[in-house]
């Protein structure tokens, strides 16, 4: 029985191979050691053997085969084939019996009864190595998955400056697979602020390394240079040479004075950023050869004045090239759009845009590249008179502070509460009635999807003078989405292609001077803001 | 209970009038409805009566545009008179001002 225990054995090792096309290739195991011989896939003894009912006699064997030429080579008589569910997974290859003598009826049946018990317990050995091994590369992928995430978390920054009167907030969200993207936020010395926010092509460990040294690049030439397109132009040389031909970086670079408003940045082939104005939404344009591509680049600085009120937000591809289910792609109009928007809270135009994207992509999106987004927010109001709002207990007085219960209807108490207390206080006239119907437009969302209509849950006001401003605060203890306020079109209202409903958040913002949303751990806080001394109209 | 919101069909020369009067809002559905259905038999035109009008809010704006949409999907011009400054402001900002035409009262959205 040596023969067939050697030769099971050495066809049990074939089962190592993880191709299955490879699998029906077979060796031949004599006494004496001899190479395997393969079969290749067209060989006629294939589908042979497939069909065969038992051991083949690769004497009496009349096949244009050039296997069974090689196996008689080798001194092989008879081939048992090992099939298990209909599937040739192998061979016993065997040479002349010891005595000489032809096999017979009985060693073949014998031969025959082996193979049919050995082939199942062939297969499963074969699967449980195969997947072994799908097991050992699933673990060296997340091994390499977790170093590039751990590189890359290690070199964002912890905290961000908060420099006073500026919300500076990020957010990063790295895609399975890790990409390369990067940001970074910090205080200089002469209390201006280094930003900037860029994106290593490539994928896992080695865009990982690149974005490292990409950052720690970039800190030591902006502490030493300053000015963003000497930054640029100093990193992209340092970069060129030292990283792969294939791999670049695209970044932009800026530098924000907080005290003027005054922001210089250069870019490197990066995404363009956002600026939030009183009509809408510009991309601040700058244009550069990405880092590391080929040296010797200079790098434009482009200079804007900020105002207060505005926000600028920085982006990386995954964002705008997000896909809805349906193969849309989220784009950077879009984005322009949801910055546009004018209502703000501290959650600010991160978490909107979060929201839309959420929204776009739908439930178990994949998220298909890193996302990173920055924002750079000066405190205040950007249109109309502007006023430093500085909302300390101490100078804010007091007009009114009640609550209601949440049952439909209250949102008319409150509407007349609200202006009895705010009429004493110098709101007149058609900009009465203005906030008088905002606020019964706020209480109404407030009873109705924060507190979804429970009387035991209340809605709580204040009215408060604060410098030249009247404000009403109405807060819920619901926890929902930050709604996306979509400006609705009458057209496609009439046309029954937008419901004739949700003129609610559009009202409010179209009636009152300002708007704020205010989300805490346990509900939203709405902010209206009329202007006292605006007595016209 | 008294009824926060009333809407009431007449005639005027051709036109089907709807006198509004009290709270404009989601309660407002089927008496609006039912007035609608009572102007509009055999009229070339609806006209709206906002005179009486105390409040107005989301609803009540989405419940003109349902009304809008039914009148022009029968071919029925719409025209509103008796808006106070603050709710004609409303029906500029929400753009239902492109949509019907807003006179300044009775005899000249009739005429």
């Amino acid at each position: 029985m040596t023969t067939f225990t050697q030769a099971l054995r050495r066809v049990v090792r074939r089962g190592n191979r993880r191709a299955e096309a490879e699998l029906p290739q077979a060796s031949v195991e004599t006494l004496a050691e001899t190479p395997a011989v393969e079969i290749t896939e067209n060989d006629p003894l294939l589908a042979y053997l497939q069909a065969a009912n038992g051991p083949v006699d690769l004497d009496t064997l009349t096949l244009d085969s050039t296997a069974v030429r090689e196996l008689r080579d080798a001194g092989v008589k008879l081939v048992v084939p090992l099939v298990s569910s209909g599937e040739l997974i192998g061979t016993l290859n065997l040479g002349p019996r010891r005595s000489e003598q032809e096999y017979s009826s009985d060693d073949r049946r014998l031969l025959d009864n082996l193979a049919g018990q050995a082939a199942p317990a062939l297969r499963v050995a074969q699967l449980v190595r195969e997947q072994e091994a799908e097991a050992r590369e699933r673990q060296r992928m997340e091994q390499e998955l977790a170093v590039a995430q751990l590189i890359q978390q290690h070199f964002l920054p912890v905290e961000l400056p908060q420099p006073a009167g500026w919300s500076i907030e990020a957010f990063y969200r790295p895609a399975r697979a890790v990409g390369g993207d990067f940001y970074d936020v910090l205080e200089r010395p002469d209390g201006t602020i280094a930003f900037t926010v860029g994106d290593v092509t490539d994928k896992g460990v080695p865009a990982a390394m690149v974005m490292a040294a990409t950052r720690s690049l970039l800190r030591a030439a902006g502490e030493e240079l300053g000015d963003p397109g000497a930054v640029l132009a100093r990193v992209n040389d340092l970069l060129h040479g030292d990283i792969p031909s294939r791999m670049f970086v695209t970044c932009l670079y800026g530098v924000l004075d907080p005290r003027t408003g005054a922001l210089r940045f250069a870019n490197a082939g990066h995404n363009l950023p956002f600026v939030r104005t009183d009509d809408g939404a510009t991309e601040l344009r700058a244009t550069g050869m990405p880092l590391g591509l080929m040296p010797g680049m200079a790098y434009d600085e482009t200079t804007a004045q900020l105002a207060r009120g505005q926000v600028v937000l920085l982006h990386s591809d995954g964002i705008a090239e997000a896909h809805a289910p349906d193969r849309e792609m989220f784009g950077i109009p879009r984005l322009g759009d949801l910055v546009a928007q004018p209502r703000e809270g501290r959650g600010g135009v991160i978490a909107r845009v979060l929201a839309e994207l959420e929204r776009f992509t739908g439930p178990g999106w994949e998220q298909e590249d890193d996302i990173t987004l920055v924002a750079l927010r000066w405190e205040g109001y950007a249109s109309g008179t502007a006023t430093d709002t500085s909302p300390d207990a101490a100078s804010a007085g007091v007009l009114a502070e009640f609550q209601v219960p949440s049952e439909a209807g209250n949102e008319r108490e409150v509407m007349r509460r609200v202006a009895d207390a705010a009429a004493p206080a110098g709101l007149a006239g058609e900009r009465l009635e203005k906030l008088k119907t905002a606020v019964a437009e706020t209480a109404m969302n407030a009873i109705e999807h924060g507190n979804h209509n429970d009387p035991v849950i209340p809605v709580d006001v204040r009215v408060l003078r604060r410098d030249r401003d009247l404000v009403v605060e109405i807060r819920d203890h619901g926890e929902h989405p930050i709604p996306i306020t979509e400006t609705p079109d009458i057209a496609a209202k009439l046309r029954g292609e937008q419901p004739p409903r949700g003129w609610g958040l559009f009202l409010i913002q179209s009636l009152v001077d300002a708007m704020h949303v205010t989300p805490d751990a346990d509900g939203q806080t709405v902010e209206l803001v009329m202007h006292l001394e605006e007595n016209h109209d | 209970m008294t009824e926060r919101f009333a809407a009431t069909a007449r005639r005027h020369d051709g036109a089907g009038v709807i006198d509004i009067s009290g709270e404009l809002d989601g309660g407002a559905a089927d008496a609006l409805q039912a007035a609608y259905a009572e102007a509009t038999g055999d009229t070339d035109r609806v006209i709206l009566n906002f005179a009486g009008l105390t409040y107005m809010n989301s609803t009540g704006i989405a419940l003109v545009v349902e009304l809008l949409a039914r009148a022009r999907s029968e071919k029925l011009p719409v025209h509103a008179f008796g808006l106070s400054e603050h709710y004609r402001q409303i029906f500029e900002i929400t753009r239902l001002a492109d949509f019907l035409s807003i006179h300044a009262d009775e005899s000249s959205a009739v005429a």
